[in-house]
């Protein structure tokens, strides 16, 4: 054997050994292999959690839009009010309103609010109530929100293979993923509202407590405002709170955008970036609140408190001790969407693979059979050049398992379906050498010039026809999600390895076989 | 041993038949679909039913449950074990999403399962609760699945007219579209229900009769450059004669393969399998019968009918003759 062949085999048994450790382990088992090979939720099954949308929040926050909308068409028509006063989560107050004016009070309820009742409760006072019907789209329409954020979110965590569905009518999400691992992960990311809220601060700074910052009120909450805990700690370490208005602010649901950034002090923070409705509302906020306090809530806790320095319209920044990952997490939390209501876990079970394990006996039974009727067939046709394509098509699979392994990509059923594809382009490479250099022969050359040239030629072949395939699985990859996700990962390393074992592999093969017998010899096939 | 050595058919003067063949099948697939309506979806496009069921001891394995519901006439179902802290050993979740289109009324559907369920386990199952569950292909994915495909296409529609000629790479594309009317058309001919995995069939399918058409042109691109007096229609014919025993031999095995998965696979692999056996078919006859003739046809309006062999990059654009 000449030294570059030596070369050559050196490097295959290397490969393949490596591959074998990948997804074996060392020494190689069946054990191992279950740990390194990622299964999808068809094949092995996972985790199901049912989440309850907190629907409530989404109508409270319809109303406390509806309330800052009202009160600026007021104000624009002159119509002089007391106060706005939200009272329960579909229903808010307004009082104070000139007895004069009243008509056209419920002239603008009627012309842009007019899914609300308006009932008199006074002289110059009124009450205003959501309809039913509306109240209920808002629910409705939540619930689709947050299916569409949380499939967002696991998604942008790479989650592969998980379901996503409503159950039952009103208010219940049931999500399957596989694999129990990350599970914890998984929960806190979907779980976490990332409610993002931009509202003025009442007073001027924080307080020690709850009971202090009500003491200006005698303890009792005025309407219209609420305490929250804050994540900053004062210099003693006790907690602190802050004094917020309710209504007024900028919620996630007005957020175009959000990313890692740097604060000034180089420390990993968050930009966010407002559509042009929420850019609307916050100019004027920000215009007309300069030198008071803004806080920057997240699930309803203060993150921070920056003084408004001037107006802002439509991007701004969260700082605070934030670690890379908590950052990234963040972001990733705020850009697939806030949700539009809190979640909470009401189940929580663990679910078999979806496939059924009969289904996969029977499927992985079916298989071999197939593939030893293939490799008997190749013998057969091949004859000892069979041995070769058996080898290489072995070796592909060995190969491509293992960068799965390696990649920590997850094998689901659409990944096996890019993997019977490659068998089939594996096969047809194979196919494609033996008849070129069967040809060769037939039309005289000698065995090695045979094997020699066939290679060269068919690679071209391959060349065409595995780049066609690999463009078409980028593109796939790209811009697939799910199954088809899948199906490009398995797809894109079977073509690889396939060109390695289809050309490098096999051509070893036949050259050492060659050099065996002598130049001028036949080769079996 | 040599099966196919020698062959010479005419394939490209029987192409007439092959486009009334091709005309037939998709006609007969567009007829079954407006006849139907529309496809028939499986549970994870259309939603329906989620159902907890209970079995007393011994506690069935999932392939009796899944018997059972095949028998009673609820098949196509989805289920799952179920574990875990509040759960009961014995717990089994069923989704169910109906044969008919639009039967999504949840007390319909959960007789139906409650029946298939007694034909075996008569009084010995239990249930647990039962809810209305929605569809997890949202029309998202569904958009996205498509639009990641069509971009594929356009991607191997670009490479193949790099490599080769722009009339190519629409030949093998026209050819790809051909052959996923076809299955689908054969889908809804046979009722047959369209999950998530028979999306990654159709996937595979394309694959397929891509790299099947390409093994065609190349030998055409070869054979071309050194015909120079031969005309197109003879050097397509040949081309294909040429590669036939190829062509034979690896769509063999391949059907051989996805045949054995279809015939003992198990039956929720079946449509996905089903959809692999179709694709494999009409994906090697779409190379012969559609792409083939397509280039002829293109060729002979552009008034090319003779030895224009394909600029592919290593050779010299002055070959080209008009």
């Amino acid at each position: 054997m000449t030294k570059r062949l030596r070369t050559r085999l050196v490097v295959i048994v290397a490969f393949t050994l490596l591959s074998v450790y990948l997804f074996a382990g060392f020494p190689p088992s069946v054990a191992n292999m279950k740990q390194r090979i990622r299964l999808g939720l068809d094949l092995q099954g996972g985790v199901q959690l049912v989440l309850k949308v907190k629907t409530s929040d989404a109508v409270r926050a319809e109303t406390d839009q509806t309330i800052e909308s009202l009160r600026a068409q007021l104000v624009k028509q002159n119509i002089a009010v007391g106060e706005l006063t939200r009272t329960a989560d579909d229903q808010f107050t307004v009082t104070g309103v000139d007895p004069a004016k009243s008509s056209d009070f419920r002239q603008i309820m009627a012309d842009s609010h007019s899914e609300w009742s308006v009932s008199s409760a006074g002289k110059d006072a009124y009450t205003l109530q959501l309809q039913k019907a509306q109240a209920d789209n808002y629910k409705s329409q939540s619930v689709d929100q947050a299916i569409s954020t949380i499939g967002n979110r696991i998604n942008g965590m790479g989650v592969a293979e998980n379901t996503i569905q409503k159950r039952g009518t009103v208010d219940e999400i049931l999500i399957q993923f596989p694999g129990e691992k990350d599970a914890a992960h998984v929960e806190s990311i979907i779980q976490e509202t990332s409610l993002l809220e931009l509202k003025l601060v009442q007073g001027t700074g924080s307080f020690p407590s709850k009971e202090a910052a009500l003491a200006q009120y005698n303890g009792v909450q005025p309407a219209g405002m609420e305490v929250l805990p804050s994540v900053e700690r004062a210099t003693d370490g006790s907690p602190t709170y802050y004094l917020i208005q309710s209504s007024g602010g900028i919620s996630g649901r007005d957020l175009k955008n959000a990313y890692v950034s740097r604060d000034d002090n180089g420390r990993p923070a968050i930009s966010f970036s407002l559509n042009a409705n929420g850019a609307e509302r916050f100019g004027p906020l920000t215009e007309q609140n300069i030198g008071k306090l803004l806080a920057i809530i997240l699930d309803g806790r203060v993150q921070s408190a920056p003084v408004l320095r001037g107006r802002i319209s439509d991007n701004g920044q969260i700082t605070g001790s934030f670690s890379p990952q908590d950052a990234q997490d963040l972001a990733l939390k705020l850009r697939s969407g806030a949700l539009p209501a809190s979640l909470s876990v009401e189940e929580e079970s663990v679910v078999g693979a979806t496939l059924g394990a009969d289904s996969i006996r029977a499927g992985v039974t079916a298989s071999a059979v197939a593939l030893i009727a293939v490799v008997i067939f190749m013998l057969l046709y091949y004859k000892a050049s069979g041995i070769n394509a058996t080898i290489a098509m072995l070796l592909n699979l060995v190969v491509l398992l293992g960068a799965l392994a390696y990649l920590d990509a997850t094998l689901t059923l659409p990944g096996i379906a890019g993997v019977i594809l490659t068998i089939g382009v594996g096969i047809d490479s194979n196919v494609l050498i033996f008849e070129r250099i069967r040809e060769e022969l037939r039309a005289g050359k000698t065995a090695a010039s045979s094997v020699l040239t066939s290679f060269k030629r068919v690679f071209i072949t391959l060349v065409d026809t595995h780049l066609a395939a690999l463009i078409s699985a980028t593109f796939l990859f790209l811009f697939g999600t799910g199954p088809v996700k899948g199906f490009a990962v398995t797809l894109v390393i079977g073509l690889v390895s396939n060109m390695f074992t289809a050309v490098f592999v096999s051509r070893t093969i036949f050259e050492i076989e060659l050099g065996r017998k002598g130049r001028a010899d036949s080769i079996s096939i | 041993m040599e099966l196919f050595n020698g062959i010479k058919v005419d394939w490209i003067g029987k192409r007439q038949w092959f486009f009334a063949v091709s005309i037939a099948l998709l006609v007969i697939g567009m007829i079954s679909l407006v006849h139907k309506g529309k496809f028939q979806y499986g549970v994870d496009f259309r939603g329906g039913i989620t159902m907890k069921e209970i079995f007393d001891a011994p506690i069935p394995p999932v392939d009796r449950v899944r018997e059972a519901l095949d028998r009673g006439g609820a098949a196509h179902s989805e289920i799952q074990e179920l574990n875990g802290t509040n759960v009961l050993p014995g717990t089994y979740q069923i989704e169910y999403g109906g044969t008919a289109s639009g039967e999504t009324d949840t007390n319909h559907l959960r007789d139906v399962i409650t029946r298939a369920l007694d034909t075996s386990f008569a009084g010995k199952h239990h249930n647990l609760s039962y809810e209305f569950v929605g569809p997890s292909v949202g029309s998202d994915l569904r958009r996205q699945a498509v639009m990641a495909t069509l971009y594929a296409l356009g991607g191997i529609l670009i490479y193949i007219a790099f490599r080769f000629e722009w009339i190519y790479g629409a030949a093998a594309v026209f050819a790809v579209f051909h052959d996923t009317l076809v299955t689908l058309g054969i889908f809804s001919l046979f009722n047959r229900e369209i999950n998530l995995t028979v999306i990654a069939a159709l996937l595979t399918l394309v694959g397929y009769s891509v790299n099947d058409t390409i093994v065609v042109f190349d030998r055409v691109r070869e054979n071309l450059k050194v015909r120079r007096r031969d005309d197109l229609e003879t050097v397509l014919n040949d081309s294909i004669n040429q590669t036939l025993s190829r062509t034979i031999l690896t769509s063999g095995l391949t059907f051989m393969t996805v045949l054995a998965l279809f015939l003992f696979g198990g039956e929720i692999i079946n449509n996905f399998a089903f959809a692999m056996v179709i694709g494999i078919l009409v994906g090697t006859y779409s190379s012969i019968a559609v792409a083939s003739p397509l280039v002829l046809i293109y060729t002979k309006l552009r008034g090319q009918n003779g030895i224009a062999p394909i600029a592919a990059t290593k050779v010299p654009r002055t070959a080209k003759a008009r």
